[in-house]
């Protein structure tokens, strides 16, 4: 079977995860190695009268106890946001200060104040019990409104009124006539609910500082190893670039929330340089549910405006945005670039206006979470769309066609350049997958068992790939977006693969190698891939935003665009051919239409001899190259929930989920299959079931699998996932991504789908039983009143 | 305290605080890293082991209570080191896992569910494999291909 | 967790003995809510007295209709009992459906009855079933048993060594599961015994813990029917409130889960 592009291949990469031999972050322990523990404010706004920490220092085995006021002493740097968003008025946004431990405030329930470095994991928690931190309480705001509200107290001295920015994005005057003109207006509140995003594995981190190198090591559960090199270097000073080996080994799942550089890291190399142990600290669950950066947490009013045929005339938005007590390191993209640019939906609108206002509240910082951004438009605009197809008594599915974009590039007024995509086809196999002509006999049906059925759309596009570094840096990231690779051909024909991206589970040990495979016709089983360890890989920038493939492939393959040449020159030298002549196929090098050739390996080996290559050649076989994408990719799709809700309890069950995706060329797909499945468990679980609550005080009351409500197999549906693919223009092997896109389409099409079953439009997520169960009451007292 | 038990078919003796649980036994003085630990409230089941045949969660359990137990853990599932379980094949086979995190708690319980429903003569369904899954919680492939991966293991550890 | 001393009892008598001696002790049954708790530093014991080595406390007792399950049966172990579901299939279903299958594994009955969580399921079926619960030191009727959430008629030494009960003509359990924890929201059981007196216990939705429910003994005791549930306004005065829903919310999962233990 070929293992080429296309092919179903085994993953290469899970033998060592299913017998127990995977390398997590906290299954290593260095010599040496103390743990730490760290104190955290139990109060969610408070300022710190002192820290006592002399009981803990002396309990037995405790190393060393340090705070926020020696931390800055230390020259350790704030933690930053590394992306600037400029306000309508052209003030910078107000970013406030973030010391690693805190100083003289503490901002929400969980914020650092000093880490305990001791020889076990009890005794630094214990010591850590005893560190008698003296707090006065003040004033706490936990909701983006109640924060803009004059009365809210003042989280950050730069930030009057916590507003962090007031941005805009479109026309405002041509929107709003637009939407005075409109045959129909549509208008509502939309929340996107706060969600924690809970990678199985806890954070960890374990540190080194060798005194005798001056060097530290770090290991991380890291999905950008160098770009945590790159900011604790540059910007927290705790060591020099090159005093720095950042590994990110096997990583138990991201989903944004290991992008980030957090205050535990940064404390515990400078508590490896300050105590001389190697320290390693693991997050257990509720910590993780303090300060794992949590993920949306929008709050929007939405106007849509028609013409009397049913095209979009406007689209109108305003959002609050809540990025918790301080901004996490892309906290400011997420709900402006990220978000807005995607309001267009997959349809042909002439006029869009959003404003932004993004706040401080006292809780746990919001950063990107599997979508960032793209899941927070597209529900806004799915959302929106199925009302007004009720309204105005148009089949949901029929209005949306009306409206799509059918011409590309097609540039929409909120910046994307949309590149290719086919909805109709999307619509239409998802509609044939879906049976949607056979729904209603599906409802009546459900109805004489007492159950109600609806059914719900939502048509996504979003934006992956990102991006263009010229074009992202134009729009304030700090950091340019491109990908690199090394494609190092051994002296015996075996490959390495270097890349700047990093898998933690999307399984690039066997995609990466399978675009390899195909292009040197070899087994993938003689091909690795290396990532994950700044000291092995050249610079990359990670893996978030769906860009491993678009990007980091195209990386590789721009490398072995320069191996490849490199390949047919040496071959065509020895083979006394024209290189034009030279082709790759079936494990050798061979002069076309002639038997002569030489095997793969033997083109290695004169390489690496270099005892009979081309005269000025450079011995060797190993190319690197750095791809920076030209646009945006967008993949775009259909999808098509089906609910049965039991009217006595609430309770909500999904019995159909399909799916038709546009991803473009698709390298794996029962890889690509498992990323749509594992999204749309994500979507369902926003939908239904996860919810980040706070009380006024502050306090996180779902900190925990007891209250939090993570998706579990009998919450769930078997989903349907089908392809019907254009080819990405932007990129060599035409691929758009597939790792976001079931979280970002799933949630409305779920909500859709309950709304109509229950016949009551008012309905927030997460749609848990109770929540749909006081949407039926409403119904039904409507129903008596009338 | 001194507590000895059969682990994966071999004697093993460590000398541990009291309040050793069993998980940390098995991977800090084990060192088998395998059995992983994703919550604090016994609800994610990363953790599942067989303790005397059955399974367990190794965080909600003291390593003292398992004292001369036989316990076996993802490591020692495969007959032999060349080998593999059936279950583990089904996983790979299905694609049942990304991150590998909750992978070897799946596998445990996956097992062990097998073997109880087949000592009962009972058919595991679509529906009864979702139900037992209760206790383990997957972040990454959305249960599909976990639940397809456990049928196939079933009638491949039936055919064994 | 706090340290603490592990001690391993070979009887009940052993247990209770060690438990004397302790200066803070704490029994340890299958630890699927005092690991977790010591676990999250909410509980500090000086010493564990791990029954699981308590031959005594095992075992499941038939005769004609009265049954004697020990203290250290596993809910495994009564879901798994062919002649216990073939007198009483309310109370195998109720202990199939305890937590998952590793829970079900190691937490026993007895466990579940000293501690005595307000979302517990075998406190209801305790109630309902007017069971009595043997102790180290007597017995005790389930009316005098529960005291609310977390408390008990059991004295700091004393420890539970088996429930027994007569099976009922009919009975079972309707059971609304949390949708995080999957601990029940509202779960009633219902049971009727030889002499036509309906018993109805409700856990998980009250402020008070578990309770029995004399609006639904009424209307079943008259008429052992779905319709005559109907019929029944429960209140939700003292019900609690959470952020997975509001006392109107339990109200209604309590008249419908009651509809469900019917079957």
């Amino acid at each position: 079977m070929s293992e080429g592009i296309g092919a179903r291949v085994l993953r290469k990469e899970d033998k060592r995860f299913i017998t127990g031999k995977g390398r997590y972050t906290d299954d290593i322990i260095e010599p040496n190695q103390a743990y730490a523990a760290f104190v955290r404010s139990p109060h969610a706004h408070a300022r710190i009268v002192s820290v006592d920490a002399s009981a803990a220092l002396a309990m037995e085995g405790v190393e060393i106890v340090l705070t926020g006021p020696e931390l800055v002493a230390d020259g350790i740097g704030n933690i930053i946001c590394g992306w600037g968003v400029t306000s309508k008025d052209g003030s910078p946004m107000n970013m406030g200060a973030w010391s690693a431990l805190a100083t003289e405030k503490v901002r929400y329930v969980g914020d650092a104040v000093a880490i305990v470095v001791a020889d076990s994991k009890a005794q630094a928690k214990l010591a850590a019990e005893v560190v008698v931190v003296t707090y006065e309480e003040l004033p706490v705001v936990v909701g983006s409104v109640d924060a803009l509200a004059p009365s809210a107290p003042k989280i950050h001295d730069n930030a009057p009124g916590n507003l962090i920015f007031d941005w805009e994005i479109g026309d405002l005057s041509p929107t709003d006539a637009a939407l005075a003109s409109a045959a129909h207006v549509t208008e509502m509140e939309i929340t996107n609910n706060r969600l924690a995003p809970n990678p199985l594995e806890p954070r960890s981190a374990i540190a080194t500082f060798n005194e005798a190198e001056d060097h530290y090591t770090l290991y991380t559960t890291s999905q950008n190893p160098h770009v945590a090199r790159l900011v604790l270097s540059a910007f927290y000073n705790v060591a020099p670039e090159h005093k720095l080996r950042v590994i990110a080994p096997d990583v138990g799942g991201g989903f944004g929330a290991k992008i980030y550089i957090y205050p535990e890291e940064i404390a515990c190399l400078w508590a490896s340089m300050k105590s001389g142990r190697s320290v390693k600290w693991t997050s257990d669950r509720t910590e993780a549910f303090l300060t794992d950066a949590h993920g949306r947490d929008h709050v929007s009013t939405a106007k849509i405006g028609f013409d009397s045929d049913g095209k979009i005339v406007g689209l109108k938005v305003n959002t609050k945005a809540n990025l918790g007590a301080y901004m996490s390191l892309f906290s400011s993209a997420v709900p402006t670039y990220l978000y807005a640019t995607l309001l267009s939906g997959q349809y042909d609108i002439a006029n869009i206006y959003c404003d932004v206002q993004a706040v401080y509240t006292n809780t746990v910082p919001v950063d990107a979470y599997r979508g960032a951004g793209r899941p927070e438009a597209c529900y806004v605009i799915e959302r929106i769309m199925e009302t007004a197809a009720r309204e105005m008594g148009m089949d949901p599915a029929e209005l949306r066609a009306k409206n799509f974009v059918r011409s590309f590039p097609h540039q929409t007024p909120v910046i994307m350049a949309y590149d290719s995509g086919d909805f109709d086809a999307n619509l239409k196999q998802a509609q044939e997958a879906a049976d949607v002509a056979g729904f209603g006999a599906r409802k009546a049906e459900a109805a004489r068992r007492g159950k109600l059925r609806g059914m719900g759309y939502s048509n996504y596009i979003e934006a992956c790939g990102i991006a263009p570094s010229a074009a992202v840096g134009s729009l304030g990231a700090g950091v340019g977006l491109w990908e690199s690779a090394e494609v190092r051909v051994n002296p015996v024909g075996t490959i390495e693969i270097l890349t700047g991206s990093h898998s933690h589970g999307q399984g690039h040990e066997t995609t990466f190698a399978q675009i390899v495979a195909e292009r040197f016709d070899l087994p993938t089983e003689n091909i690795q891939i290396v990532h994950g360890d700044t000291d092995k890989v050249q610079f990359g920038m990670g893996t978030y935003g769906s860009r491993s493939g678009a990007v980091g492939m195209s990386a590789i393959v721009k490398a072995m665009d320069k191996v490849e040449a490199k390949v047919k020159k040496i071959a065509a030298h020895v083979l006394e051919a024209g290189e034009d002549d030279i082709v790759i196929e079936g494990g050798a090098v061979k002069v076309a239409g002639t038997d002569k050739q030489m095997l793969w390996h033997e083109v290695g080996l004169a390489a690496y001899t270099a005892h009979n290559i081309p005269e000025g050649m450079e011995p060797g076989l190993k190319e690197s190259a750095f791809y920076d994408p030209t646009n945006f990719t967008f993949p775009a799709g259909c999808y098509i929930c089906e609910v049965e809700v039991d009217p006595e309890t609430g309770v909500t069950d999904v019995v159909q989920f399909v799916a038709s995706d546009d991803f473009g060329t698709i390298i794996n797909p029962m890889i690509v299959e498992g990323q749509v499945h594992g999204g749309i468990a994500q979507g369902i679980g926003q939908a239904m079931l996860e919810n980040v609550v706070y009380d006024a005080a502050g306090q996180q009351l779902s900190a925990s699998y007891m209250d939090y409500a993570m998706p579990r197999a009998d919450d769930l549906p078997n989903y349907s996932v089908h392809h019907a693919s254009t080819t990405c223009p932007g990129n060599p092997l035409g691929m758009k991504g597939c790792g976001e896109a079931g979280a970002i389409g799933s949630p409305p099409a779920v909500i859709n789908a309950i709304t109509d079953a229950i016949g009551n439009n008012n309905l927030s997520m997460p749609a848990t039983p109770a929540a749909v169960w006081a949407a039926l009451q409403d119904v039904s007292q409507k129903l008596a009143a009338e | 305290m001194k507590i000895a038990m059969t682990v994966n078919g071999k004697s093993v003796s460590r000398d541990v605080a009291d309040n050793t649980l069993l998980v940390e036994y098995i991977r800090d003085n084990l060192r088998l890293t395998g059995t992983h630990v994703g919550c604090d409230t016994s609800q994610c089941g990363a953790c599942v082991v067989h303790v005397d045949g059955k399974a367990m969660k190794s965080c909600t359990m003291l390593a003292a209570s398992a004292e001369g137990a036989a316990v076996t853990t993802v490591e020692g599932l495969a007959k032999s080191k060349d080998d593999l379980h059936p279950m583990q094949v089904a996983f790979k086979e299905n694609h049942g896992l990304q991150c590998g995190f909750c992978t070897p708690g799946m596998i445990m319980t996956a097992t062990d569910m097998v073997a109880r429903y087949q000592l009962e003569g009972k058919t595991l369904t679509e529906e009864s494999i979702r139900h037992e899954l209760e206790g383990n919680i997957c972040r990454c492939t959305g249960y599909h291909n976990i639940v397809k991966s456990i049928a196939d293991g079933a009638s491949k550890m039936t055919s064994v | 967790m706090y340290e603490t001393n592990f001690h391993k009892a070979a009887t009940a008598q052993e247990a209770a003995a060690l438990l004397n001696a302790s200066e803070d002790g704490k029994i340890l049954a299958g630890g699927q809510t005092l690991i977790p708790t010591m676990k999250q530093r909410l509980a500090d014991p000086t010493d564990v007295i791990d029954l699981s080595g308590a031959a005594d406390l095992r075992g499941i007792n038939i005769s004609g209709d009265q049954v004697t399950i020990g203290a250290m049966v596993t809910h495994a172990e009564v879901a798994g009992h062919a002649a216990l579901a073939a007198l009483c299939p309310s109370i195998s279903q109720l202990a199939a459906n305890i937590g998952d299958p590793s829970v079900r594994h190691r937490g026993t009955i007895g466990g579940s009855l000293a501690n005595n969580d307000p979302a517990a399921d075998y406190p209801a079926a305790v109630l309902a079933l007017n069971a009595r619960i043997r102790t180290s030191l007597r017995e005790i009727a389930a009316d005098d048993y529960f005291e609310g959430m977390f408390t008990t008629a059991l004295e700091d030494h004393e420890i539970i060594t088996a429930i027994s009960f007569t099976a009922p003509t009919q009975g079972g359990y309707g059971k609304f599961p949390n949708p995080a924890s999957r601990y029940a929201m509202a779960g009633v059981f219902v049971a009727k015994s030889a002499d036509g007196t309906v018993r109805v216990a409700v856990t998980g939705a009250s402020e008070d813990g578990v309770h029995r429910h004399g609006g639904l003994e009424a209307a079943l005791s008259a008429d052992w029917s779905a319709s005559a549930v109907d019929g029944v306004e429960i209140s939700s005065d003292g019900l609690l409130s959470d952020l997975h829903g509001n006392a109107e919310y339990r109200a209604n999962l309590i008249k419908v889960m009651t509809k469900r233990a019917l079957g």
